[in-house]
């Protein structure tokens, strides 16, 4: 390789901070939206590249569905004080409450779509015009249209079919009153590119992503972990597994994999080998083909 | 399907060593483009089973007789619906030696639009001609664009070769043919290699029914062109983005001009001026939160603190001093209008290029070009969606731009409606 080569990582690194940079040059009150997985983890990490010997110039929103894990929302506390950012967070319990959001019925009722509810409540309510999201577009098919500017209208919603076109790296931030913005600077990275950087940046994880010893039931080929939020079914046990998880979402509804992967070497040895996507475990995306396309239609990420 | 493990890198220092390669495929509706683009990533392994498994359903819920690799890329709803793409997708796979990144973009009525916005990007595009067909009008449109975004690799690929008996004569008219028309375009590099995509012959491997056929393979040559060095590694141009000042006692004097090193490769101690103003100083420091760097070159996101205390803001750029780019109102360019609502000759325009912002007006249209010809039209000043025109504008400051030709970067802006917010048009400066 040429002396002025970039390695990909060097090159996802820089387009990234590009992106953070360019935003907070364009809009009025950006916010990182956190969930606590590793690619808002990174999200974070990189933000701090961008801006660094100053600190982020904006703060995280978390929409908490009340089913998280225990342990991602501890590791959610430390890294808003390790980096000395702002952390907002939006109760999915407040917009029950408030009857802005139905729970649903059901032996292991998921609070995904209500958290777009909230979540457009939250930003609305925060008068933020910029929201970025870790979401990548090799996850989902719909993901894979998804712009690194993605335009909202006044209701938060997505139109696919009319999406502005992203020439170079001229990024139009321009928009009305009461529209925003949904920025993705990792859109073009991979799992395996994630997992990479997250090893060369030694950037750290919450411990639910490496191998561990859980009580899990299996439900429609996936393992769902034991928690207050599920009902266990006539037949069905709980059994201690050895798991580790390759996303983090609700607890009701993200599936762990079996693995005795505990560390990052054995995680990304088993991503390369892996036979599933990782979306592949979350019960949400296989409610029909377009299920990612309709709740991106609603606001959702 | 096999195991996934033999083509997959494991081993972090090799991973780390990959290079990244972006691409773009073109070509008309039914050329097989989204079936390459599914094999490239099936016979890579980069496709996992539960996607393998969602087409499989797919496929046999529309009556398929194969397992239809389009599925793979087709994303949206109405794609599936109509059996057509519509907007520019990206896909991603990787071999132990590179990442690719694909723009895949489709092949109807939108298609300029959508195919200049997936090749803005791209190092390499490659063309996609239905051997039953040969060289259409419809084959040239993507050639064409591809010369005029200065791609510098570009890949014929003759597909459908199964239909054809493999027939090196079909091959040899539609390479031929395509030769005599290319004499017209601007690109540096051609390749042609005779594939079938639903059947993987040339595709990642070489074929059995070709033996006439002597070059390598499609993911060989994805694998193996050379393209770091197409980058503009002589003009020094740094478009100042952002400037980082902390609000902390450690860092209280700091002063960072945050950018992405857009051409050129700046050392630290260098002399640079400060545009537009004019002012000289030396490049104090180039920072990253990894550390001091004693050079920055394209395409790094780096941030420079000067030697002197000098005024500088977003839209400045930072050159060398015995190169400096253009600094001009008056800006001769290609546009590619991308909306439905026809240019304005006289309209005011908001134009972004490089960090900058200007008011715009369009002050003349000089000449149409039909993208299936290439012939100039003087007499149509008609520019709406799709067309592609040579127009002037003034802008109501300076630019600091290169021509396209050299600089892709300082080279090329887009144009937004002041009322839709929506950029309505691309533009490559002459």
């Amino acid at each position: 390789m040429s002396s002025y080569n970039l390695s990909h990582l060097d090159q996802l690194e820089s387009e990234a901070i590009y992106i953070f940079r360019e935003v907070a040059a364009q809009f009025e009150k950006p916010v990182i939206l956190f969930s606590g997985g590793k690619d808002s983890i990174t999200m974070v990490h990189l933000a701090q590249k961008a801006f660094w010997p100053a600190k982020i110039p904006f703060p995280l929103l978390h929409i908490d569905t009340g089913h998280n894990f225990p342990e991602a929302l501890e590791f959610r506390d430390n890294l808003a004080e390790k980096y000395k950012v702002n952390l907002d967070v939006g109760l999915v319990q407040d917009s029950i409450d408030k009857g802005t959001a139905v729970e649903e019925k059901g032996i292991n009722p998921s609070r995904n779509t209500l958290q777009s509810i909230t979540l457009l409540e939250k930003l609305e309510e925060g008068q933020y015009d910029a929201a970025f999201g870790g979401g990548r577009r090799d996850e989902e098919k719909a993901r894979a249209k998804e712009r690194f500017f993605s335009h909202r209208d006044d209701f938060g919603q997505w139109d696919p079919k009319n999406q502005r076109p992203e020439l170079w790296n001229l990024y139009n931030g321009k928009k009305a009153p009461g529209e925003s913005f949904r920025i993705f600077p990792i859109s073009n990275w991979t799992e395996m590119d994630v997992w990479q950087y997250i090893k060369k940046e030694k950037i750290d994880l919450p411990s639910i992503y490496f191998s561990h010893k859980r009580e899990v039931i299996k439900r429609n080929g996936t393992l769902i972990a034991k928690s207050p939020y599920n009902t266990l079914l006539d037949g069905e046990q709980y059994e201690e597994k050895v798991i580790r998880y390759r996303t983090l979402g609700c607890m009701t509804i993200t599936g762990a994999v079996e693995s005795e992967a505990d560390t990052l070497d054995k995680i990304i040895e088993e991503v390369a080998a892996a036979r599933q996507t990782e979306r592949g475990g979350r019960a949400d995306d296989k409610r029909s083909e377009a299920a990612m396309e309709d709740r991106k239609r609603q606001g959702y990420f | 399907m096999q195991e996934n493990k033999e083509n997959n890198t494991t081993d972090t220092a090799g991973y780390l060593d990959m290079d990244l390669l972006r691409f773009s495929t073109a070509g008309s509706v039914d050329d097989g483009k989204s079936t390459l683009i599914g094999r490239l990533m099936y016979d890579t392994k980069s496709i996992f089973e539960d996607q393998i498994e969602a087409v499989e359903k797919s496929s046999k819920s529309r009556g398929d007789e194969h397992i239809n690799l389009a599925l793979l890329t087709d994303g949206l709803k109405a794609e599936r619906e109509q059996g057509i793409t519509i907007d520019v997708a990206y896909r991603y796979f990787a071999t132990p030696k590179r990442k690719f990144i694909i723009a895949d973009t489709p092949g109807h009525v939108q298609y300029t639009r959508n195919m200049v916005t997936g090749a803005s990007n791209v190092d390499l595009a490659i063309i996609l001609i239905d051997a039953r067909k040969g060289v259409i009008e419809q084959t040239k449109r993507p050639s064409f664009i591809a010369s005029l975004l200065q791609i510098k690799h570009v890949i014929v690929c003759i597909n459908k070769m199964d239909l054809v008996d493999y027939s090196e004569e079909v091959y040899e008219k539609i390479r031929k043919d395509y030769l005599s028309f290319d004499a017209k375009l601007e690109i540096p590099d051609i390749r042609f290699i005779p594939i079938s995509a639903l059947n993987g012959d040339n595709v990642v491997d070489k074929s059995e029914h070709m033996d006439w056929y002597k070059g390598p393979s499609l993911l060989w040559t994805l694998e193996n062109v050379h393209v770091a060095s197409d980058r503009d590694l002589i003009d020094g141009r740094f478009p100042v983005q952002w400037v980082i000042r902390p609000q902390s006692d450690e860092y209280h004097d700091f002063r960072g001009y945050a950018g992405l090193v857009s051409g050129g490769i700046f050392r630290k101690g260098e002399e640079v001026v400060v545009l537009p103003s004019g002012f000289t100083t030396k490049i104090k420091s180039i920072e990253t939160m990894d550390g001091e760097l004693q050079q920055a070159f394209p395409p790094m996101s780096v941030a420079m603190t000067l030697e002197d205390e000098i005024d500088v803001s977003r839209g400045d750029m930072l050159a060398k001093i015995n190169n400096q780019p253009t600094i001009g109102q008056d800006i001769e360019l290609m546009v590619c209008w991308l909306n439905v609502t026809p240019l304005k000759l006289g309209g005011k325009y908001t134009v972004k290029h490089t960090t900058n912002e200007a008011r715009a007006i369009i002050k003349e249209v000089k000449y149409k070009v039909n993208v299936n010809t290439l012939e100039k039209n003087e007499g149509d000043k008609e520019v709406g969606a799709n067309d592609i025109a040579r127009i002037t504008l003034k802008t109501a400051k300076p630019l600091l731009y290169d021509p396209y030709r050299k600089n892709r970067n300082t080279g090329s802006l887009i144009i937004i409606d002041d009322f839709t917010q929506q950029t309505v048009g691309a533009g490559m400066i002459i």
